[in-house]
């Protein structure tokens, strides 16, 4: 397993540069992984963010369909916050495992 | 994808068949497309127009009779005969949309609001509108615009296209 250097702390991360362990995360290391998009994180982002990884922690699968009903952002405003794939995305800058649903 | 060299861009995906489970392979490669930012394209024709059309989009039926897969719950051969009954494709039916509505797997009309809500389009073939006599007010909102085969292709166009049958 690979070791990468983000926001000035040392995280594990798999070949495709996710985190393996969430809770080396913080706001910090999220706010440099969305610069590799191109997105600068707002309050929106890390209200999606914070869903995504209680979701995750709770053992539970994520999905598009969840994200959208989850009161924090509908289906459409979660494509425009995160581009380019949504759930991928975020669960790279939340911190968290690449998604593995196929809805 | 972006380690891969040539990746996919585009996605056009044909479906012209309106049983639940050709109609939700479709879907869920065209949502599945647009979830990897991936451009995504529907063409309903044929008896795929069901799966757009307001009145039957959200009751497709799965085939009981001439279906070799279809086994009861437990695994036993589901026999022809009974599928021939009356109410027994539509209980089978429901009984399916019921077992994906627990995997998150969301009804058509919602599943075409996903699709389109990520920037996927909606598209319903003009002959077999004609042929159906289905207008654009039959279909649902989704559904952007009747085309022809030509303009299906038109869209076609670019790197990195892949054109799926279903």
């Amino acid at each position: 397993m690979a070791e990468k250097v983000i926001a000035g702390v040392t995280v594990k991360v798999n070949d495709e540069g996710y985190m393996t362990d969430p809770s080396q995360w913080n706001r910090d290391i999220a706010v440099e992984i969305a610069k590799e998009y191109n997105i600068t994180l707002t309050d929106k982002h890390f209200a999606v963010l914070e869903f995504l990884r209680q979701r995750v922690m709770a053992g539970e699968a994520l999905t598009i369909r969840r994200v959208g009903s989850s009161g924090i952002v509908d289906i459409k405003e979660f494509y425009q916050l995160f581009p380019g794939g949504p759930l991928k995305v975020s669960s790279k800058i939340a911190g968290i495992m690449k998604p593995l649903s196929c809805v | 994808m972006s380690n891969v060299q040539n990746p996919l861009k585009k996605v056009l995906i044909i479906c012209a068949k309106g049983n639940l489970e050709d109609v939700y392979a479709a879907l869920v490669l065209a949502n599945g497309a647009v979830m990897e930012g991936i451009e995504a394209k529907m063409f309903f024709t044929f008896f795929g127009l069901d799966a757009i059309t307001k009145k039957t989009m959200n009751s497709l039926h799965t085939a009981t009779v001439g279906n070799p897969a279809m086994r009861m719950p437990g695994g036993l051969p589901f026999p022809t005969l009974l599928g021939a009954l009356p109410g027994v494709e539509a209980g089978v039916s429901a009984m399916m949309r019921s077992q994906m509505d627990k995997l998150d797997i969301p009804p058509v009309k919602e599943f075409l609001e996903m699709i389109t809500a990520g920037g996927g389009e909606v598209f319903a073939c003009k002959l077999a509108a004609d042929m159906f006599k289905l207008k654009k007010e039959d279909f649902t909102e989704e559904v952007s615009d009747i085309i022809t085969v030509g303009q299906f292709y038109e869209k076609c166009a670019g790197e990195g296209v892949q054109v799926i049958f279903v």
